[in-house]
């Protein structure tokens, strides 16, 4: 996984509320067995049209947003499905940041282990950035993890907060499963255990 | 000290290690289908790592597999032919538990699962795949999760999980007439939308809950994850035991009467903390159809269309763009809906009680002519239920398509899609844009309520279809 600590990106704004895992990849490209080569599909069925034409009104295709490396968008962002192909896809085409009032609890979990950074900041605040994100690529966003800020063009400074074994993780880019397999022994002690007193699992 | 929740008890039961912030808890079942494991086994082979505990996993084909009877002589799409033969070979190369599509036993995971007594009350239960949920209804901790951690399953049979908050919705009361438990788990997501159980893990409770069978229950719990919540959870009872026994991997003899004796401190302790709680009378819910693209746009089926200006926030827009793609003008009633296509399935209703229910709906009608409607049970064993109790006949004879088993029109990873603009009656659990095939409408309903729309061909009240006939003047 690649680390995360800083970014500065232009964020393209989604004002939309509850856009699910369908929108974000529909399933028809899910019939893959890799990880790679899923971005050009990122919203897929906003982004183009029914010819298969670039739909020119839809935020990513505008031509300040191409290189867009931050998402804001609205409540519950990344509902629906627990397809790992959403943050996959958001990846492949360069997002490493999205920044919503809410998220889904699978989609949250997902970014994660795929070194994107979701932010959760209160709904007024990711109106001030989905209005800073609206000047294009005027407005820089920048991310710091270490420090925990989003800060805005115009200097303000978003506090938000993040888990502090994730953002560990995420620092330093570490695999999950290297370091659960540390705990190899600690897992057969509790497998020995739970087979004495729940023997018919 | 407080006393503790039901998921307080499954979650404590399960700790392997409790680090700060996050805990790292242990895994009973992992099931896994071929969507969204292929990237997972492949992150083994690459690194060299083994399935840690191959006998707690269960492996079945269900998204991309054809539902014609043909299907036993290949899968004619290339990428799903891969995905279902990455399937095969990584059941077999890492010694899974496997049913294939020749398999009767094949089914959609969450059908297969409870149905062969892999799932039981108090166990943790995951897997990629978000309605993972539906295991609940034992009493069991289950939910979703993506490949990376199908991955870190497979490896380690562990999750790194922090735990959620304790949310009760309680149903008192008695059902009326026509209502059903999907009547029960939309309304539900209708009253606290689609975010309202973020971060929570549901207990539902109640007469209503507790008069439901384990399927009414699997149908409630199973759309835990529409309403946000990580997981919904019902405590065992004697419905879930009877259910469970005599099931292929449910414990026998001795272990039956152990196991029976810890299930039934499966409950929530009378002063368990509740961090919120939602009551709804059972006598209140109506049949109820969605009729934009989130499953929390939930109306009784005697409602009108609402307006965008109804609504507050970021939600007006997100109306006027779903009435918009639904082809539906404010105000218009509901029961005025025509539709094209009825689908009978899926892990929220396709098992025996849900083709039963809309079978005794149909039964003595015809599908409308020029509908296209289909029924797809939920496993082979319910397809060889069915046929057995007739309900299968009473389906070909009104018109509809008996399927093989699989999910389908679900979500459309098969052949079975609706056309751009084609609208549906579905038994299933989303409605979202494109969820049935691009520019598809759905909307979602009870078995009842979807057979009754294949009779009248529209959006139906099923309460009309059950009125005793009046008596003649
Ligand atoms: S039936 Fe539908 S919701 Fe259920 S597992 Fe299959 S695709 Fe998912």
């Amino acid at each position: 996984m690649d680390k995360f600590d800083k970014l500065s990106g232009v964020a393209a704004p989604l004002p939309l509320v509850n856009v699910d895992t369908d929108m974000i990849i529909p399933k028809q490209f899910l019939k893959t067995i890799k990880r790679s080569g899923l971005g050009v599909n990122l919203f897929d069925e906003m982004r183009y049209q029914d010819d298969g034409s670039e739909n020119p009104d839809f935020v990513l295709n505008r031509p300040a947003y191409r290189e867009a490396q931050i998402l804001v968008a609205g409540e519950n962002f990344g509902c629906g499905s627990s397809r790992e192909h959403a943050p996959w896809a958001l990846l492949d085409f360069g997002i490493r940041c999205v920044i919503a009032p809410s998220f889904a609890d699978i989609f949250h979990n997902n970014c994660f282990k795929n070194g994107i950074l979701p932010i959760t900041l209160p709904q007024e605040q990711v109106d001030a950035l989905m209005a800073e994100a609206e000047k294009g690529s005027n407005a820089r966003i920048e991310v710091d993890l270490e420090s925990q800020t989003v800060t805005a063009s115009d200097g303000t400074r978003y506090p938000f907060e993040v888990d502090s074994f994730r953002k560990h993780c995420l620092l330093n880019g570490l695999d999950d499963i290297a370091l659960t397999l540390e705990k190899s022994s600690r897992i057969a002690s509790f497998e020995t255990e739970a087979d004495a007193q729940r023997p018919w699992v | 000290m407080s006393g503790k929740t039901l998921y307080d008890k499954i979650w404590d039961a399960h700790v392997v290690q409790q680090d700060e912030g996050t805990c790292l808890l242990y895994i009973d079942r992992h099931m896994v289908h071929e969507v969204t494991s292929p990237q997972a086994f492949e992150g083994l082979r690459m690194t060299g790592r083994k399935v840690r505990a191959p006998q707690r996993t269960i492996a079945v084909p269900d998204h991309n597999v054809p539902t014609t009877e043909d299907r036993a002589n290949g899968i004619e799409n290339e990428d799903s032919r891969i995905q279902v033969d990455a399937l095969d070979k990584n059941a077999r190369d890492f010694g899974i538990n496997y049913y294939p599509v020749s398999d009767i036993r094949q089914g959609i995971v969450h059908i297969v699962g409870p149905e062969n007594g892999w799932t039981l009350p108090g166990m943790t239960i995951v897997c990629g795949d978000s309605h993972t949920a539906t295991h609940g209804a034992f009493g069991a901790l289950a939910h979703g999760i993506g490949t990376s951690e199908v991955e870190h399953v497979l490896a380690t049979q562990t999750l790194i999980q922090s735990k959620s908050k304790n949310m009760k919705v309680e149903i008192t009361g008695q059902l009326m007439p026509g209502v059903t438990a999907k009547d029960i788990t939309l309304s539900v997501i209708g009253h606290t939308g689609t975010a309202g159980g973020t971060g929570y893990v549901i207990e539902y409770c109640g007469e209503a809950i507790r008069s439901l069978s384990m399927e009414g229950r699997m149908t409630v719990c199973n759309m835990a994850i529409e309403g946000g919540a990580r997981a919904g959870l019902i405590a065992p009872d004697q419905t879930t035991f009877d259910y469970v026994k005599g099931r292929t991997h449910a414990p026998k003899g001795e272990q039956w009467d152990a196991a029976l004796e810890w299930w039934k401190t499966l409950k929530s302790d009378e002063d368990a903390h509740w961090d919120k709680v939602v009551t709804i009378r059972g006598e209140d819910i109506a049949p109820v159809v969605t009729w934009g693209t989130s499953p929390e746009d939930v109306l009784p089926i005697t409602a009108a269309v609402p307006a965008p200006e109804d609504f507050s926030g970021g939600k007006v827009g997100a109306v006027k763009r779903s009435l918009e793609y639904m082809g539906l003008n404010p105000g218009q009633r509901l029961q005025d809906i025509e539709i094209d296509t009825v689908f009978i399935g899926s892990c929220t209703n396709g098992r025996i009680e849900d083709l039963r229910a809309a079978a005794a709906v149909m039964k003595g009608h015809k599908v409308k002519p020029g509908l296209r409607a289909m029924v797809v049970p939920g496993s082979g064993l319910v397809r060889a239920q069915a046929e057995e109790e007739g309900l299968a006949q009473i389906f070909r004879d009104a018109g509809f398509e008996w399927r093989m088993a699989g999910c389908s029109m679900c979500l459309a990873m098969n052949p079975d899609q609706l056309a751009p603009g084609e609208r549906c009656a579905a038994t299933s659990n989303r409605n979202f844009e494109g969820r049935q095939g691009r520019g598809g409408r759905t909307h979602l309903m009870s078995p009842q309520m979807a057979a009754a729309a294949a009779i009248t061909g529209r959006l139906t009240d099923v309460r009309e279809m059950m009125a005793p006939e009046p008596e003649p003047a």
